[in-house]
Formats: C-alpha cells, sequence, structure tokens
C-alpha cells in the first residue's frame, strides 16, 4: 500500500513527478529491433492513449513497463524512482497493472478466489477462512463499484464485468497506474460505454490509465494525451485536443517502405462476374454484398473486429453464413461447406496458416497437392511423381527457397511458408482466389512475390479477394471496401490515399469533421 | 454476439451486490455439483437391498468401504493430479512396485524359494515404499516438469517401465512371507473397522481439508485452471506441479502396501489395470481430464458409486465370467448420469 498516491482526486494532471516515465528504450529481439530510443511520459491522473500500426513497439513497451522484459537499453522510472528489479513481482505489481486482451481470470474459481489468488485470508490454523476471503472480495468490488456476486465462478463473467475485476485486483495490490491493452476489442457499443463511464469514474479516483486501443475515435473520447509509435519509434506526444485525426493518421502512418506497386491497367467492362456474394450475413452479425469480375482484384480492408475475415471465411465456406448466398461463376456455393467452395474452384489462403494453411511435418509437395487429390492420382491412387512435379513448379514459380519438393513445410521460413500455402490455393488454378491477409508476418522480398502472383493469376481472368489491413496488401487492388463494424462504410477506387483509408478503418472520417 | 449482449445486460437489470436470494442460490448450486452423485449412490442402495437383503448389513457395508479403500487412495492420488491438468498413468505400477521393492529387499529367500535378498531389516519395509513412491515421483517430475515432456506418453512410459521393473525382481512371481510391519495396517482392525478403511477415509478427509482450505491446495486448481494466470499471481507452478506428482506417488505406494498387507503378499501384477478403474471413478466423481475443476469429495463419491453398483451385481449372482464386461458398462453409464445430474450435458 505504500505506492498508494495521494493524487488529485479531481482527475486533472498533476504536476508532480510522472506516475511512469521510460526515456530511450531500446530493445532488440534477434535481428529485430522492437524499440528504438523509443519513450513515454504518463503524467499523474491523466488517461493517455498509446497507438500506432501492428508491429510499431506498443506490445512490446507493455512489457517493459510491466516488468515483464527488461529493455536492451535505457531507463524505466515510477515516480521518479527508477523501477524495481524484475524478479520482484509483488513490487511491480505495486506500481503498474496490465488488464490484457487474454484473461489472466481462472473460469473454474470463484470471482472472490481469482481477486486473492495464492494470497487467501487464513484463518489462525492457517487453513483459508473463506467467509473472510469473500467479505473482503465483496468489499473491494464495492470500494471500486464493480457489482458482480463474488461468489459465482469467474467463467460465468461477461468480458466487461472480467476487465472490472481484473482493474479490481490491480487496484487491491496497490497500483495506480493501469495499462488497458485494447479493452474495447470484444465489446459492444454499450459496453464500451460503460467501460469508459468506469474509466472516468476510476480517474476520478486518482487512477491513471494508459489506454491502447486501435480505434482512433475511442482516444479521442476518453483519453487526455496521446503519443504515437511507428516503427519501433516514437513520434509524438501531444494533449489529444491539439492533435487533429488527419495529424494523428499521418502520425501512425508515415512514410511506409512503398512496395513497388503492380502495374494497373483498366478492366475490361465486358468482362464477365465470376464472384457474386448477396446479403452474406455472418455468426458475428458482419454483412457483406460484392461482386467481382473476371480478372478484378476487390479489396477488403478493415481492423480487428471489422468482421472482415468472417466474411471472407463464411464465403469460402470455412465458417456458415446465417444468410445471403455466395455464387461463383454461375454455381451457388453450399454455405459451410469447404469441399464444395473447391470443386466450385475456390482458392483460398487462409488467415492463419498454421492453424488453416499448413501441415508442418509434411512435405512441401504433399501440402501444395493437398486440395487437388484428382490431378496427382492414377487409378485411385497418388503417383509420386506427378506430385513432385507439380510441387517443383510451384516451387519455380513463387521461388520457394527450398532444395526440393520433399522439404517439410516446417524447415522453411515464415514467408516460405506463406508461399507454399498460395501454392496450394492455386494448384487448383482457381477461378476465385480469396486472400485472408496474405502477408501477415512475411519479409518484404515474400511479400513482393507474393503479391506478384495476384498480378500474374488476375491477368489470367482469375478474380481475386484481398481481405487484409495492410496498405501493401490493398495497393495492388482495383478498388477497396472498407468495413468497419460488420458494415461496408466506404467503398474506395484504386489510387486512393493511405490516410484516407486508414482513417476510413478506424471509422474516422477525415472529410467530416 | 447476442449472448455478449444478454450477458452484459444482465448486471445492469439486477440491483446492487449479492441480493441474498441470487447469491444463495449459485452457492446451493456449487455444493450440488460436489453432491451430484448422492441421488445416484442412494438410488443404487435401495436397489441393492431389494436384490439382497445381505446388502445394507454392516458387513456387507465394511466390506464394500474395504474392497474399495487402496483403489480409493489411488483415485484421490490421481484427482491431485488431473485438477493440476496433467494425468499420472503410472500410479497402478507404483501401487505394485513399491510394496514389491520393500518385499524384495527384506523377505528371505530360504523362506520362499529363491525369492528376496534379505539385505534390510524388517523395520525399513514401510519407509522403503513410502521412498520408492517419492522417487517415482520425483522422476516423473523431472521428465514432465523440468524437461517439459508430455505427462500422458512419460507416464505411459513408466507404467510399462515400473510394470517390468516388478516382474524382473520378482521373477514374475508372487512375494510372500511377508514381515509383520508390512502386513500390518492391512490387515488390522481399529474400533471393529479394518484399519484401511479408517486410513482411507483420513486421507480422503485430509483431501478435502488441503485442497480446500490452503493456499497449496488451491495453487493447484489455479495451476489446472490456467498456468499463466497462476504465475502471474506468483504461484511457484513448477514446485506445486512436482510436489502434486511425488504426493501422489506416494499415496499409490501406500495404497499398494495396504493391499499387500492384505492379502500378505505382492503379485508381481498387483495394480494392472487398475488405472482404468481410477479414471473412471474420477470422472464419474465430477473431476475433469482438463484440469482445474473437480474436488476430493466427489472423486471419493465417483469410488463409492462404482464399487457399490459392482458389489449390487456380484450379490445378485452376475456370473464372474461377466464382470469385465458389467464394469465397463457400469463405468459408461455412471458417466453418462453424472454428465446429466452435473447439468454439463450442453457444453
Amino acid at each position: 500500500m505504500s505506492a498508494t498516491p495521494s493524487g488529485p482526486a479531481d482527475g486533472l494532471v498533476g504536476t508532480d513527478q510522472p506516475v511512469v516515465e521510460a526515456v530511450q528504450i531500446t530493445k532488440r529481439f534477434g535481428s529485430t529491433v522492437a524499440l528504438a530510443d523509443a519513450g513515454i511520459v504518463v503524467r499523474r491522473g491523466e488517461t493517455h492513449a498509446l497507438v500506432g500500426r501492428n508491429g510499431a513497439g506498443k506490445s512490446t513497451l507493455v512489457s517493459i513497463l510491466t516488468g515483464l522484459q527488461a529493455a536492451d537499453d535505457g531507463a524505466v522510472a515510477f515516480d521518479g524512482r527508477p523501477a524495481p528489479p524484475l524478479g520482484d513481482r509483488d513490487a511491480w505489481r505495486k506500481r503498474v497493472a496490465c488488464v490484457y486482451q487474454k484473461s489472466t481470470i481462472i473460469g473454474a474459481l470463484t470471482v472472490a478466489e481469482n481477486l486473492f489468488l495464492n494470497r487467501h485470508a487464513r484463518g489462525r490454523t492457517g487453513l483459508i477462512h473463506w467467509s473472510r476471503l469473500r467479505r473482503a472480495a465483496e468489499q473491494l468490488l464495492a470500494e471500486w463499484s464493480v457489482e458482480v456476486d463474488v461468489r459465482q465462478p469467474a467463467s460465468t463473467l461477461s468480458v466487461e464485468q472480467r476487465q472490472f475485476v481484473e482493474i479490481a485486483r490491480a487496484l487491491s495490490f496497490g497500483a495506480r497506474f493501469i495499462i488497458l491493452d485494447e479493452p474495447t476489442a470484444q465489446l459492444d457499443g454499450a459496453g464500451i460505454n460503460r467501460l469508459f463511464s468506469r474509466i472516468r469514474q476510476l480517474r476520478a479516483q486518482g487512477v491513471t490509465f494508459l489506454f491502447i486501443s486501435h480505434h482512433l475515435q475511442e482516444i479521442y473520447e476518453i483519453c487526455d494525451q496521446v503519443t504515437v509509435f511507428r516503427d519501433a519509434r516514437h513520434i509524438v506526444t501531444a494533449p489529444v485536443a491539439q492533435l487533429s485525426r488527419p495529424a494523428l493518421v499521418a502520425a501512425m502512418t508515415g512514410e511506409d517502405v512503398t512496395m513497388p506497386e503492380a502495374e494497373h491497367r483498366p478492366l475490361t467492362t465486358d468482362a464477365p462476374v465470376l464472384l457474386s456474394v448477396r446479403g452474406l450475413v455472418t455468426t458475428s452479425g458482419a454483412e457483406l454484398s460484392v461482386e467481382a469480375r473476371a480478372g478484378e482484384v476487390v479489396g477488403i480492408a478493415g481492423g480487428g473486429g471489422s468482421g472482415k475475415v468472417e466474411v471472407a471465411e463464411a464465403i469460402v465456406g470455412l465458417a456458415r453464413p446465417t444468410g445471403g448466398t455466395v455464387v461463383v461463376d454461375g454455381r451457388t456455393l453450399r454455405p459451410g461447406s469447404v469441399p464444395d467452395a473447391l470443386d466450385a474452384g475456390v482458392g483460398l489462403v487462409p488467415q492463419d496458416r498454421h492453424r488453416e494453411g499448413l501441415v508442418p511435418l509434411l512435405s512441401i509437395a504433399e501440402n501444395v497437392t493437398m486440395t487437388v487429390p484428382d490431378r496427382i492420382g492414377r487409378r485411385g491412387l497418388i503417383s509420386p511423381t506427378r506430385r513432385d512435379d507439380l510441387a517443383r513448379d510451384t516451387i519455380t514459380d513463387l521461388a520457394i527457397k527450398a532444395s526440393g519438393p520433399q522439404v517439410p513445410v516446417s524447415d522453411l521460413s515464415g514467408g516460405n511458408q506463406q508461399k507454399v500455402v498460395m501454392g496450394r490455393a492455386l494448384a487448383s488454378d482457381p477461378k476465385l482466389l480469396v486472400l485472408i491477409t496474405p502477408t501477415a508476418g512475411v519479409d518484404v522480398r515474400s511479400k513482393q512475390t507474393l503479391l506478384g502472383v495476384v498480378e500474374e493469376v488476375r491477368a489470367r481472368g482469375t478474380s481475386v479477394l484481398v481481405v487484409s489491413d495492410e496498405l501493401d496488401d490493398l495497393r495492388i487492388c482495383d478498388r477497396v471496401l472498407v468495413m468497419f463494424q460488420g458494415r461496408v462504410v466506404r467503398e474506395m477506387a484504386h489510387g486512393w490515399s493511405d490516410n484516407d483509408l486508414v482513417a476510413a478503418m478506424e471509422g474516422v472520417d477525415l472529410h467530416h469533421v | 454476439m447476442s449472448e455478449t449482449l444478454s450477458a452484459t445486460e444482465r448486471p445492469a437489470a439486477t440491483p446492487p451486490p449479492s441480493p441474498p436470494g441470487a447469491s444463495s442460490r449459485s452457492l446451493a448450486l456449487a455444493r450440488l455439483r460436489d453432491l451430484a452423485l448422492v441421488p445416484a449412490i442412494i438410488a443404487v442402495a435401495i436397489v441393492g437391498s431389494i436384490v439382497s437383503p445381505v446388502f445394507l448389513s454392516t458387513d456387507n457395508i465394511i466390506n464394500v468401504l474395504q474392497s474399495m479403500s487402496e483403489i480409493a487412495i489411488v483415485v484421490l492420488a490421481q484427482t491431485i493430479v488431473l485438477i493440476t491438468g496433467k494425468m499420472d498413468l503410472s500410479l497402478e505400477s507404483t501401487f505394485g512396485l513399491a510394496p514389491g521393492v520393500a518385499a524384495w529387499l527384506v523377505v528371505d529367500p530360504a523362506l520362499t524359494r529363491g525369492l528376496g535378498l534379505d539385505v534390510l531389516p524388517d523395520a525399513w519395509a514401510v519407509p522403503v515404499v513410502l521412498l520408492v513412491g517419492a522417487l517415482v515421483g520425483a522422476f516423473n517430475g523431472l521428465l514432465i516438469v523440468r524437461f517439459g515432456l508430455n505427462g500422458f506418453i512419460v507416464t505411459l512410459g513408466m507404467l510399462i517401465v515400473l510394470r517390468g521393473l516388478l516382474t524382473g525382481i520378482s521373477g514374475g512371481q508372487t512375494f510372500f512371507m511377508l514381515p509383520e510391519s508390512m502386513t500390518y495396517l492391512g490387515s488390522a482392525t481399529w474400533v471393529g473397522v479394518p484399519a484401511s478403511i479408517w486410513l482411507s477415509l483420513l486421507l480422503f478427509a485430509a483431501g478435502i481439508v488441503v485442497l480446500g482450505y490452503t493456499r497449496a491446495g488451491r495453487a493447484l486448481y489455479a495451476i489446472g485452471g490456467n498456468a499463466d494466470a497462476a504465475r502471474a499471481a506468483g504461484i511457484r507452478t513448477d514446485r506445486v506441479l512436482w510436489l502434486a506428482l511425488i504426493v501422489a506417488s506416494v499415496l499409490a505406494a501406500l495404497a499398494g502396501l495396504l493391499i499387500s498387507g492384505r492379502l500378505a503378499a505382492v503379485p508381481s501384477a498387483q495394480g494392472s489395470g487398475a488405472i482404468f478403474q481410477v479414471f473412471a471413478a474420477a470422472v464419474i466423481g465430477g473431476v475433469s481430464l482438463n484440469g482445474g475443476k473437480g474436488s476430493v469429495f466427489g472423486a471419493f463419491t465417483g469410488v463409492l458409486l462404482l464399487f457399490m453398483i459392482i458389489n449390487v451385481l456380484t450379490l445378485a449372482g452376475v456370473p464372474a465370467q461377466w464382470t469385465n464386461f458389467l464394469n465397463g458398462t457400469v463405468i459408461l453409464v455412471a458417466l453418462v448420469v453424472s454428465r446429466i445430474t452435473g447439468g454439463k450435458a450442453q457444453t
């Protein structure tokens, strides 16, 4: 309790020592620099936003600020005093707490026990005093006005209640500085409002927040200060009120390393419509209607939770939609059936190549030909020669770095693995190619190859859907549909500006503020 | 999405903290889960008394309790391991090996046609039993906790290795002429009731207290529920896991000692195949194979139900050839029944 601040109850920005100050933090993971001379200063009583695109270094900073990782260089200070040693978890817990997207609540235990895990109230006999523990838990939750029955198992809590309980637990250690890592990602609108009123209330009680979000409008709603990270560097820190939305978006995007943009030629207007999606509704409530002509590349953009991945998975049959039809080249696909989609000529690069894309211990050849057993078979048996020939073509076409088709996929680098996934999608000469975040986690060179393949495929008259939030992926598209909270909110023709697209994905309209 | 919505709406609708009705209801529910098998046990008791008037006699009840006492202790051991989210198949071999090693070291070969070494005095027998248990548990822990190997495969390997070791030292035969120190616990009678019944009931009572009312016990649940969260709460997860494995093996060794005492012999197949019954009893008693869920009391009701049904079948004169078939059927039916009464059928 020693760290309990006598912070200003009115919630105004204090003038004393900053709650946390990180200076010139550098952190490397192997050859990648996660943070380069970056820093942040959070003052008492403020709600501070930390924004940046994926890979900007936000999560690395959080793990350093919470003492989970040590910085290679630089210093962290709490209330003007240097941070405790990494091993002293109790000391860290008294200074800072983080509510992660991933829950640290144990579902099978009661709320009360979760609050006092490993510090249960004990009676004189040394045994746990359950009724005292429950009273303490009730008291703690009442103190921060969290209305939850402490006797119920934590698994029955909603996402929002779970966050409140985690915040209350953090406060009970004495921490008055709390990091919220994308707390709104799994909440609906009403839940977000309740979370925000809770944040305001706690702020009035002297709690300082560092708020990480991808949704810029939330930052304007709840935060006082904003810090922008980009490419492992600190870009700007400013009061939210003094930073316009376009300026904030510009700070986030900056000058990206430009991908050689694919040569763009106009579509022939009489190209037949190959894909027609009408009134598709996913189980999560996202909706999409779209048409794509032969040789057309259509982008579906959107942030996490926009529903872009869900609609794409519904189109290819990975998920069963609740409504709507998908027609590929005149054939209506059976909802939720991958075999039917493959049969109709759909090629897919799924979102998570490790989970849905590859069988890591099997060879490149086996992975590439997995969807086309009939093309490598002879009288019902698989012909290894044909299989390897097909795989060799893929290896050459996609410039996969491997000594041969028999190499297990697990031996390849991330970029080359993704090329194998792409090769598998192309093995059936698809009429429609659906790419979900095709360049996530691959190096620049592989990215070039993968995006170059799209250009070749479209020249052969294939329709391509690119589902991504990476600007480089979307740049090859003829047009981009932007989704936000399950709806298509904008359609942008080729030649959009980065800022416009990012703003649309964040749910901000630059032209109407 | 609609589920989240309705779930988040609920707290707003209900009036402020812990309305007495709701909380006592949830508490009652929590207790109910522990008592899920009690109706089934009562039902079997009623059927049993109809089938045979002997069923509810003191002698028969003591008979049931004694026949289950050794396996029950192994179930307790397995429950401890299961709650942490691991499993220990090797308990059935430890159950045979620990008394086997003790007998091997103390039995006089002159009296037993060449079995045994007679290198230790009789008084060492019981400590050796427990020590073998602790060593087996520590070795399991070394492989599972320290080297991060898969618990299922490690203990499956250990099951085979330990059984082979017992067969090796006994030459596939049965140790007999056990010293009094080894037979005492399994054969003594305290206050008119066999000591093994007292012991198993005592151990279960201790288990209920330790797992329900000590931080170490709650740490088992936390680790099984979410190991990362447990670590974040400052629990030394590796150490707790290791200890759990050691305690479980020692309990299995003790259970083996009891049955060796009861039968005054250690056959080389002692405990062979028992692990299936042990798992069945624990799962019927509501212990989750995924860890984090279950209680010692529940596990006890699981063993009790299993052995009562077997007893009823015996009293009903079911031919011995059908015992295995019925045992398996009982396990499957009990699983279905306990899932329905436990209200988990939907998930």
